[in-house]
């Protein structure tokens, strides 16, 4: 199993009357809410928290790319990535993605995701979203019928710039460039593992099966309603006749809130998953779907949109409710565990990313809650596909040796020629 | 009116036929239009009226190689080629009226006479156009009729908008056809067309609705201006859907421009 501790970066100060005094918490969010000296610190402790999951032993650390949202201030999520990269040694540093549709030209992402290869030694784990419809079409102006043609595109010259050896011409319909030549190259060879969000579309199963990349689904409705979805995925892997059904085929996005009592979990985190629900998750349906975004298929598949509420609106969901429908995982130890052992095998995935920072939560309960999975979760689900323990074709393969940041010698005295002569 | 099919190099076209006299295109809005549309019934009077359907919309087969502006201007004149037509009357509302402009931009000494009823395609900084891919559907109305409460209710006639078989439906339908309005429409309905605009050779009507608030009257005023010679006829109680609103209305000014 590969536990990714994964931070949205919610806006932690939306007013307790967001919902009622705003149309959405994306696009059109009121610019007077946000305070740039307060996120100084919001940043910081953040990326903080991102740097303690390293150090409990999570496999990865995740971050994403979202624009003018109130729940996600990292619209660069490879600025965070570097800080990362600089400030961890052994964690993964899982880029959830880049929308590479947005980048003009894409081999900007080739790059930026080089240098974070680089930087951190072979840890990057490559994200590709075709980014939300908010996002892309509604923040960044791309046409909604066009967008998956340019974001086939982008792939097409991403791939090609990160495993060709020799300047090259790319005649794309949405990008002309004369001579393609990145320079740096990433660590991993042939490319660092790709992963894939998706929300449902066949397209995207097939997209993934055929470049063996891993498809992960990033919802925030949980792991009972995201069953069929899944299930879609695999059956899709074996009609298909993919040449095995690797759990690390797949990856599911779970928020994850760990006490020492059930009881516990509700008092200590309640009110962070309410701000979550009720506050981050305000969209207006306004901006949900632009019409030719989703594809004929997949309306006619009936895969809505992740970010529908249920019917009656989260606002009216209780605490037991959100637990018991699996919205959220929350509870002790083993409440959690049995959870999460579910949600493992019920999806058969092998790539969780864990959102266990929620909404407006301070640190110390942050912390609490990872502690607590890392030490008395985590190592009870290590072993769930042993059939599949060595297959490491959607994970990063760092160097054996890598340096520490902040390891320059120490301030020179003299000059450094005569130091150099005087060792020798 | 008729629906019926014409082949052109790209994809296979349907519009509506109908009526007798000089030949008219005309060129639906984002909206899309039906057989049953009062303002093509109304033209059908005094001319032969054709109204083909942008790929996507209706029952129409979609066209990936429609991109963007110049694929969907030449594509319309491919399809006046293919109906064998030669100088029609174009008449084109809101983004058929934004087509028609470019036609007549693109191609000067082919057509004589251009009638634009509420085209999109120009942009003032000072009077932004609504985001036509944000409005809800039961905000949609306000924007569109001078009547918000008579469009309501002909917008609904004899849908259940809960039913989930409707729903499907309907966002298949949106998807095909503002999918497809999009490539020239998202998200800001502007393509340049201002600095072709001086091209135009055709004599020009522009017809709107006092009460237009998708695509308000000053708009009316920048393609006056735009468009050397052009005749502005301004129809009173009409909103943006002044065809539907106004139908008599605009075929009086289409003929009297004629």
């Amino acid at each position: 199993m590969k536990f990714t501790w994964f931070n949205l970066m919610p806006w932690p100060y939306l007013p307790d009357d967001f919902r009622e005094k705003n149309r959405s918490v994306w696009v059109d969010i009121d610019q007077r809410l946000f305070d740039p000296a307060k996120s100084h610190e919001v940043y910081n402790t953040y990326m903080d928290l991102l740097e303690y999951a390293d150090t409990l032993g999570f496999d990865g650390i995740g971050v994403n790319e979202h624009h003018q949202n109130g729940y996600g201030i990292m619209p660069s999520p490879n600025i965070i990535a570097a800080g990362l990269a600089r400030r961890t040694k052994d964690a993964a540093i899982v880029v959830l993605g880049n929308s590479i549709a947005l980048y003009n030209p894409p081999v900007r992402v080739a790059e930026e995701f080089a240098m974070l290869d680089c930087i951190s030694g072979g840890r990057l784990v490559a994200g590709f979203p075709v980014g939300t419809s908010m996002d892309t079409n509604y923040c960044y102006g791309q046409i909604p019928s066009l967008t998956r043609e340019k974001y086939m595109e982008a792939h097409d010259l991403i791939m090609r710039a990160w495993t060709e050896r020799d300047p090259f011409a790319f005649n794309g319909r949405y990008n002309k460039l004369r001579h393609v030549n990145i320079w740096p190259r990433p660590i991993q060879q042939p490319h660092p593992p790709v992963h894939i969000p998706g929300g449902g579309s066949v397209e995207t199963y097939d997209f993934c099966i055929d470049n063996t990349y891993s498809y992960s689904y990033l919802s925030f409705s949980g792991y009972l309603r995201a069953k069929a979805l899944m299930q879609g995925y695999w059956d899709r892997v074996a009609e298909r006749n993919a040449p095995d059904d690797s759990p690390y085929r797949a990856g599911f996005a779970q928020t994850i809130l760990v006490a020492d009592t059930d009881e516990e979990a509700e008092r200590l985190y309640s009110e962070h998953v309410s701000y979550f629900y009720n506050r981050c998750l305000h969209v207006s349906p306004a901006f949900a779907d632009a019409p030719g975004y989703r594809t004929i298929k997949t309306i006619q598949s009936g895969a809505l949109s992740q970010y529908a509420p249920p019917r009656g609106g989260y606002a009216t969901l209780t605490w037991k409710e959100l637990t018991e429908q699996g919205h959220i995982i929350a509870g002790s130890p083993e409440t959690v565990r049995q959870r999460m052992e579910d949600l493992i095998k019920g999806l058969r995935v092998g790539n969780i990313f864990c959102l266990m920072h929620v909404g407006n939560m301070p640190a110390e309960k942050a912390m609490y809650s990872t502690k607590l999975f890392a030490e008395k979760v985590m190592p009870k689900l290590r072993n769930m596909f042993p059939d599949y323990a060595d297959d490491d074709r959607f994970w990063c393969k760092p160097l054996a040796k890598r340096v520490t940041s902040g390891s320059l010698p120490a301030s020179p005295t003299t000059a450094p020629y005569d130091a150099m002569l005087g060792a020798k | 009116m008729e629906l019926k099919t014409v082949a052109t190099p790209h994809v296979p076209v349907r519009y509506l036929e109908g009526g007798q006299g000089p030949a008219l295109v005309y060129l639906h809005g984002a909206g899309g239009v039906t057989a049953a549309d009062p303002l093509l019934a109304e033209l059908a009077k005094t001319h032969h009226v054709y109204a083909p359907l942008l790929p996507g919309y209706g029952d129409s087969e979609e066209c990936a190689q429609l991109r963007d502006m110049l694929d969907i201007t030449l594509h319309y004149w491919d399809v006046v080629e293919a109906l064998g037509l030669t100088d029609p009357l174009l008449v084109g509302h809101s983004m058929g009226g934004m087509i028609a402009a470019e036609m007549a931009a693109i191609a000067p000494n082919d057509l004589s006479r251009l009638v634009l009823i509420a085209p999109a395609g120009l942009w003032l900084d000072d009077h932004p156009i609504p985001d036509l891919f944000a409005i809800l559907p039961y905000e949609l109305p306000h924007y569109l009729f001078y009547d918000a409460a008579a469009g309501a209710a002909m917008m609904s006639a004899g849908t259940a908008m809960d039913d989930p078989g409707f729903l499907q439906a309907f966002l298949i339908q949106n998807a095909r056809q503002l999918g497809m309005a999009g490539r020239i429409l998202f998200p800001i309905p502007e393509r340049g067309l201002a600095q072709r605009l001086y091209r135009v050779k055709a004599r020009t009507t522009v017809i709107w609705g006092d009460g237009d608030r998708l695509i308000p009257p000053v708009y009316a005023q920048a393609w006056k201006k735009a468009v050397g010679g052009a005749d502005l006829v301004s129809i009173p109680e009409a909103g943006h859907m002044v065809t539907v609103e106004q139908a008599g209305l605009v075929a009086a000014a289409i003929a009297g421009a004629a």
